[in-house]
């Protein structure tokens, strides 16, 4: 009856999004008075795969057959399903992002599962299950009544205030077998930025926009963002235009994100951009036009040339170090 | 090759939401609706795909009847001909079944989706779909060529881009830059009146979750405005009083 969490790796460690997803799991199996397992699939040491402990897991399952070594969703997806199986699961809480949507909806399938992603809140039990969602590109929520007898959440990031306790747990191997036809495709090649800070996880995001000008002009953002620990984006016409690449690109058709900090850097602020990142906790804009639309979605703005403002803010963090 | 893409019908990205009666039902007063912008990179690479090695395309949507302009913009683009499967859906599970058992009479090389709908955000469908059919499938797909029976294509992954081959049938979640948008012209236009949109009822499903009320974010307070030459006050406000430094 256990809660099932999966949790995802980045280079061995658990991304935070996944911690937090622990701390939610780990939420809903007190008040279910069951305890918390986490799946963990590939690469990771026994003591950072110990850190569930802290956030409330009691026993991770470790699953790190060399076939699971690239993000195969179908093949992640039979391995979370004899979790889910073996350790007779009725909730299963994963992170919102690609990989644990496409793995959470091929187990759906398999199991005749509700699935529920986007959820921003811990569940409301109070009237049988309803949890609260994001819809419509985080311009409104939904809350939905889960109805399956397994239920599938995908959570948002911020879903919950994850706190890193004493707790441990005890981790065990687990390798179920895999069908062969989670393999019908051969990866080919892949081409990944290393060491690169990821959107969906960073804390803080600089962004820029058409007014930096063209990629030949990108430094100062880029020093800002080192200054800051920040990860980079980009609104939609930067990537098309091919200034930065297209993981960068954020918004209605790119990647949402949800930092604690957003600092956009001449991005207009169109209504389509805004939608990739309303769920920052808060968002600077500079901007040389006053009538920007992004100061109506900003908490802190400043009319002035990103040329002038971003060297002088660097150097500001520099100094308040 | 027959090809199957699957598109929703959606308030438009500049769309403001409100809903009425009692926050359960959305307020479509002065709201344009749209083929989902994901939908629609799938629908152009189709075309391309037709245009290159032939074949025909089907369009799907799993809607009210309010969706058949958008059908028919479809059509417009180039699809051959549609279904309509005639209910309003609200779970991701319902609507992969719909799509499922159309899916399944139609025996189709490739079922293309968007990444994502843009009203319910869930990037599920694709995976459901491809398990009940017990075929793969792959989101987000960003490049898409077909050699025979042989579909290579690049998905991306987190920081980068990866190749993949597999064989058909596959059920493939799009987002640019797959294909540009396409307008139709006129004489997709014309054609398109004529193009069958076939009705059907949906199979009985269970709905596994249903919506019971919509809310909307708390509006946001005012945006405090930092003279450009005091620019270096922002990083002592973000520290002191925003408290995210
Ligand atoms: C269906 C659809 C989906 C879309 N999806 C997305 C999406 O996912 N993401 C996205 O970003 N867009 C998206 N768009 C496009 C969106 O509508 C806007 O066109 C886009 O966001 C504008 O990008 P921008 O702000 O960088 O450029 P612009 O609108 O050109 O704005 C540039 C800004 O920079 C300012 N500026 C210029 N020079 C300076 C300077 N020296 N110092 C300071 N400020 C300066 C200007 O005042 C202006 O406000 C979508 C559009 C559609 C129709
Ligand atoms: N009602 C629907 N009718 C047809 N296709 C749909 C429907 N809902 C979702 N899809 C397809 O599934 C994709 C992913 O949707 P979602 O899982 O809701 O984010 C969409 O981009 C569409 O291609």
């Amino acid at each position: 009856m256990s809660v099932l969490i999966f949790v995802e790796l980045d280079n061995g460690s658990i991304k935070k999004t996944s911690l937090e997803a622990v701390a939610y799991g780990a939420a809903v199996a007190q008040t279910q008075g069951t305890s918390a397992t986490v799946l963990a699939i590939g690469n990771a040491d026994s003591s950072e795969l110990a850190k569930a402990g802290a956030y409330g897991a009691n026993k991770v399952l470790h699953a790190n057959d060399a076939a699971l070594s690239n993000e195969n969703a179908m093949a992640y997806a039979s391995v979370l399903a004899a979790a889910i199986q073996q350790e007779g699961s009725k909730i299963v809480i994963l992170p919102k992002s690609g990989l644990s949507d496409a793995m959470g909806a091929r187990v759906a399938a398999k199991l005749g599962a509700s699935i529920v992603s986007g959820v921003t809140e811990l569940p409301d039990l109070s009237n049988g299950f309803q949890v609260k969602r994001s819809i419509y590109t985080g311009k409104a929520f939904a809350t939905v009544e889960v109805k399956g007898d397994i239920k599938i959440l995908g959570i948002k990031k911020n879903a919950i205030e994850a706190q890193e306790g004493s707790g441990t747990a005890t981790i065990e191997s687990f390798s179920p077998s895999l069908p062969e036809g989670d393999f019908t495709a051969k990866v080919i090649n892949q081409e990944k930025a290393s060491g690169e800070l990821s959107l969906t996880e960073a804390d803080i995001i600089v962004s820029g926009g058409r007014g930096m000008k063209g990629p030949e002009h990108w430094q100062p953002l880029l020093d800002l963002a080192e200054a800051l620990g920040a990860a980079t984006g980009c609104s939609k016409p930067v990537s098309d235009l091919d200034w930065r690449p297209h993981h960068e690109h954020i918004g209605q058709t790119g990647i949402k994100v949800a930092p604690n900090l957003y600092i956009a850097c001449g991005i207009s602020g169109a209504i389509q951009h805004l939608a990739g990142v309303n769920s920052s906790k808060v968002i600077v804009a500079i901007n040389k036009d006053p009538e920007a639309p992004f100061f109506k979605a900003a908490d802190y703005g400043i009319v002035g040339d990103v040329f002038d403002v971003l060297p002088r803010l660097t150097k500001a963090v520099k100094e308040s170090k | 090759m027959k090809i199957l893409v699957c598109i929703t019908n959606v308030p438009d990205t500049s769309a403001k939401i409100s809903f009425t009666d009692n926050n359960t039902k959305l307020n479509k007063a002065g709201v344009q609706y749209m083929i989902g912008p994901y939908d629609d990179y799938a629908l152009a690479r189709a075309v391309e795909l037709k245009e290159k090695s032939g074949g025909s395309i089907t369009v799907l949507n799993v809607g009210e009847a309010d969706s058949d302009p958008q059908i028919r913009k479809a059509l417009a683009i180039g699809a051959d001909d549609a279904i309509r499967v005639n209910c309003d859906p609200q779970d991701s599970y319902f609507t992969a079944a719909q799509i499922a058992a159309v899916a399944k009479d139609g025996n189709y090389d490739l079922i293309l989706m968007g990444r994502e709908s843009i009203d319910f955000n869930s990037g599920v469908v694709h995976g459901l779909v491809g398990e009940m059919l017990g075929i793969p499938s792959f989101s987000p797909v960003m490049k898409l060529d077909i050699e025979g029976n042989t579909a290579k294509f690049a998905r991306e992954i987190e920081g980068g881009k990866e190749y993949l081959e597999a064989p058909l049938p596959l059920v493939l979640g799009c987002q640019e830059p797959i294909a540009e948008w396409k307008i139709p012209n006129m004489r997709g236009i014309m054609t398109a009146r004529t193009k069958p949109l076939k009705v059907v009822e949906p199979v009985d499903v269970n709905n596994l979750a249903s919506l019971t009320a919509y809310s909307l974010p708390a509006p946001k307070g005012a945006c405090k405005m930092i003279p450009a030459d005091q620019a270096e006050t922002l990083i002592t406000l973000l520290k002191t009083e925003a408290k995210v430094l």
